[in-house]
């Protein structure tokens, strides 16, 4: 789009091609700004600014910070700790740390992501939402910020569980923390994608927050981040295979113990990988199910905020 | 508004008088119709004021013009485009302060600005200067620091309208400016309206239910239930009630009251403790009133004569005063009357 998207500074010209009103006399001579007509560029720039917004009030809010880790925290070095000494039969000597390593990363970056999405509520609340839908952009750009500045914002908090691996036994190679990192980004993205498309309707945070809480736990407790998918009694099994978290947690477990030196029995034992009717999902396609549905969700999001007024 | 090939129609673009024009505007919801059918004209430059009692479809009109809100019926052109058609153009062309704050209290007033200017795609080169020509005339580029959280509601309202102001508009929706502020930082908002129009080539367009408001304003509309009931100038609007009102104070006010039916042909109540009437031209009146007044008729101990306020023109076209309508007690008052004049 061959748009003039910068104004001749000094000037100033009105649309209907009347001079400005000079006044002379007055204080000081007011610019005029042209605001030019939408663009590919102007979209971008929303998309950037509603972006750098979320940045800035993640970084403002140390609290979230500390605080959205506790949990991963206790997941991780309490409850994997304490129940090690119960599970070690069956864990064939691999610590049950190291097992849920990737199960609690996917935690800290689901809970950062879904409390992004919050915000929307909260911007509804205090009305900054109003400000951003009448702006001259589409409305496509802003969700589509939200969303990125959450996903960023989450797999932010990823990274610091990322810098834990070594405590849990997990090594510190390039490859793996490459996929790890670019799987978490993939589940920060969906899951603010859930997030927006539910405060696009939910107009109040208890509600929203009830719903999330709703939607969250039984996803992560059946997505196999705290034991392995393989041999499960067939009502888990299939609930475990319509949860779309399993498809995220698996091949981050997939990626983690490619990288650790096990007997195969372990191996066998702690991350079966997912399977379709006996066929071995590979991790890739699991991925795309993942962003597939993150995608989805997106859209649902964008055509509700289209909608509303 | 730049010379692309996706610019509407050059007529749209010559439209100088007309900032507003609205024809037949109508918004339900549901049953309830909020608006119902308003035509009305804001010129360019102009101040234009809309005035009435909460729920009266102010701010329903204010968002249909602003495109927050779907007409139901009728067109109206904000800036020469048109609110349904060519939404991008209007938003583009118009600033808002709503009644509520839209300010992000976790982010600086400089950021909040910031965060406005890449919205509406202000040039990058012209954002700083711009930024601090608005926030210099509402006083707050000393904080442009601080957290928006840390302002009271006088300095948030400041900020929202040099945020409003920040992309050049040609219109400038303020939906209750003052609402909810102390009567110091209500007059200066005022102080900025005005200086606004001096400064800038710029239409305002408010909505107020507070009467002494809408004497700053070049014309005035007052809405209730929905309809336009009156549009002039305040001046024009209270010389149409025609009446002053004079007040006097006598030993006895009977004796008062039918010497002026007698002497003057006046029917005089008595109100606030005084002998109460109306006349054409108070000011002119008085000397007769004492030129004529029969030495047998009580003393008159004072007078005091007042100019028809917007309150008395309220009450003349709605039968009832602005504020009575706001406590709910509108209907129970029209049934009322109803009934009397059966």
């Amino acid at each position: 789009m061959a748009t003039e998207t910068t104004a001749p500074l000094g000037a100033p010209q009105l649309p209907n091609g009347r001079p400005p009103a000079a006044q002379p006399g007055t204080p000081h001579e007011i610019a005029r700004v042209r605001v030019p007509t939408r663009s590919l560029r102007s979209e971008l720039r929303a998309i950037k600014v509603v972006w750098k917004r979320e940045l800035i009030r993640f970084s403002r809010d140390r609290l979230r910070i500390l605080t959205s880790l506790t949990q991963p925290f206790l997941f991780l070095f309490v409850l994997g700790t304490g129940l090690s000494r119960l599970a070690s039969a069956g864990t064939h000597g691999v610590n049950l740390r190291t097992f849920v390593y990737p199960g609690v990363l996917c935690m800290a970056v689901m809970f950062t992501a879904m409390f992004s999405a919050a915000s929307l509520v909260w911007d509804r609340e205090f009305g900054f939402l109003r400000e951003m839908m009448v702006a001259p952009v589409r409305r496509s750009s802003l969700v589509l910020g939200k969303c990125l500045g959450g996903a960023t914002v989450a797999s932010f908090q990823g990274v610091i569980v990322l810098c834990l691996a070594g405590l849990v036994g997990v090594p510190y190679a390039a490859g793996l923390i490459v996929e790890v990192f670019a799987l978490q980004l993939l589940l920060a993205f969906a899951i603010t994608a859930f997030g927006v498309m539910v405060a696009a309707r939910i107009t109040q945070m208890q509600s929203f927050m009830a719903l999330m809480q709703m939607a969250i736990m039984p996803m992560y407790f059946l997505s196999g981040a705290l034991f392995p998918v393989s041999g499960l009694p067939q009502w888990l099994a299939i609930l475990n295979r319509l949860d779309p978290l399993t498809y995220a947690v698996d091949p981050m477990r997939r990626a983690v113990f490619a990288h650790l030196k096990i007997s195969a029995a372990a191996r066998h034992a702690l991350d079966p990988g997912v399977t379709w009717w006996s066929w071995h999902v590979p991790s890739l396609v699991e991925a795309a199910v993942v962003a597939a549905l993150g995608l989805l969700m997106l859209t649902i999001a964008i055509v509700q905020f289209s909608r509303a007024e | 508004m730049s010379q692309t090939a996706t610019t509407p129609s050059p007529a749209t673009e010559t439209a100088p008088t007309s900032a507003v024009s609205v024809d037949g505007l109508v918004k339900n919801y549901g049953e309830v119709e909020a608006v119902r059918g308003i035509e009305f004209d804001v010129a360019s430059g102009e101040i234009f004021g809309f005035l009435g009692p909460n729920g009266a479809g102010k701010s329903t009109t204010i968002n249909m013009l602003c495109t927050l809100v779907r007409p139901s019926g009728g067109t109206a052109r904000v800036a020469g485009h048109d609110v349904v058609s060519e939404r991008d153009d209007v938003r583009r062309n118009i600033g808002l302060v709503f009644q509520d704050t839209t300010l992000d209290g976790y982010l600086t007033a400089e950021q909040n600005l910031r965060l406005h200017a890449e919205l509406y795609g202000v040039p990058r080169e012209m954002v700083g200067e711009r930024m601090r020509q608005v926030t210099e005339m509402v006083g707050l580029w000393d904080r442009r620091g601080s957290l928006v959280n840390t302002f009271s509601g006088g300095m948030k309202r400041r900020l929202e309208i040099a945020r409003g102001l920040l992309h050049s508009p040609r219109v400038l929706f303020l939906d209750e400016p003052t609402v909810g502020l102390d009567p110091q930082t209500r007059s200066s908002i005022w102080r900025y309206i005005r200086e606004l129009k001096t400064r800038e080539d710029i239409t305002i367009f408010l909505t107020t239910h507070y009467m002494d408001e809408a004497e700053y304003c070049d014309r005035i509309a007052i809405m209730d239930q929905g309809r336009i009931i009156v549009l002039d100038t305040p001046a024009a609007l209270k010389a149409e009630v025609g009446k002053d009102r004079v007040q006097i104070q006598t030993d006895d006010d009977q004796a008062a009251i039918a010497g002026l039916r007698e002497h003057f042909d006046i029917d005089a109540t008595v109100a606030e403790g005084a002998v109460t009437f109306g006349v054409p031209e108070g000011g002119q009146f008085v000397p007769r009133l004492f030129d004529e007044w029969n030495p047998d008729l009580p003393a008159i101990r004072s007078v005091s004569v007042a100019r028809p306020s917007l309150d008395d023109v309220f009450m003349a076209h709605t039968g009832t005063t602005i504020r009575d309508a706001e406590s709910g007690q509108t209907d129970t008052r029209r049934n009322f009357a109803r009934m009397m004049n059966r």
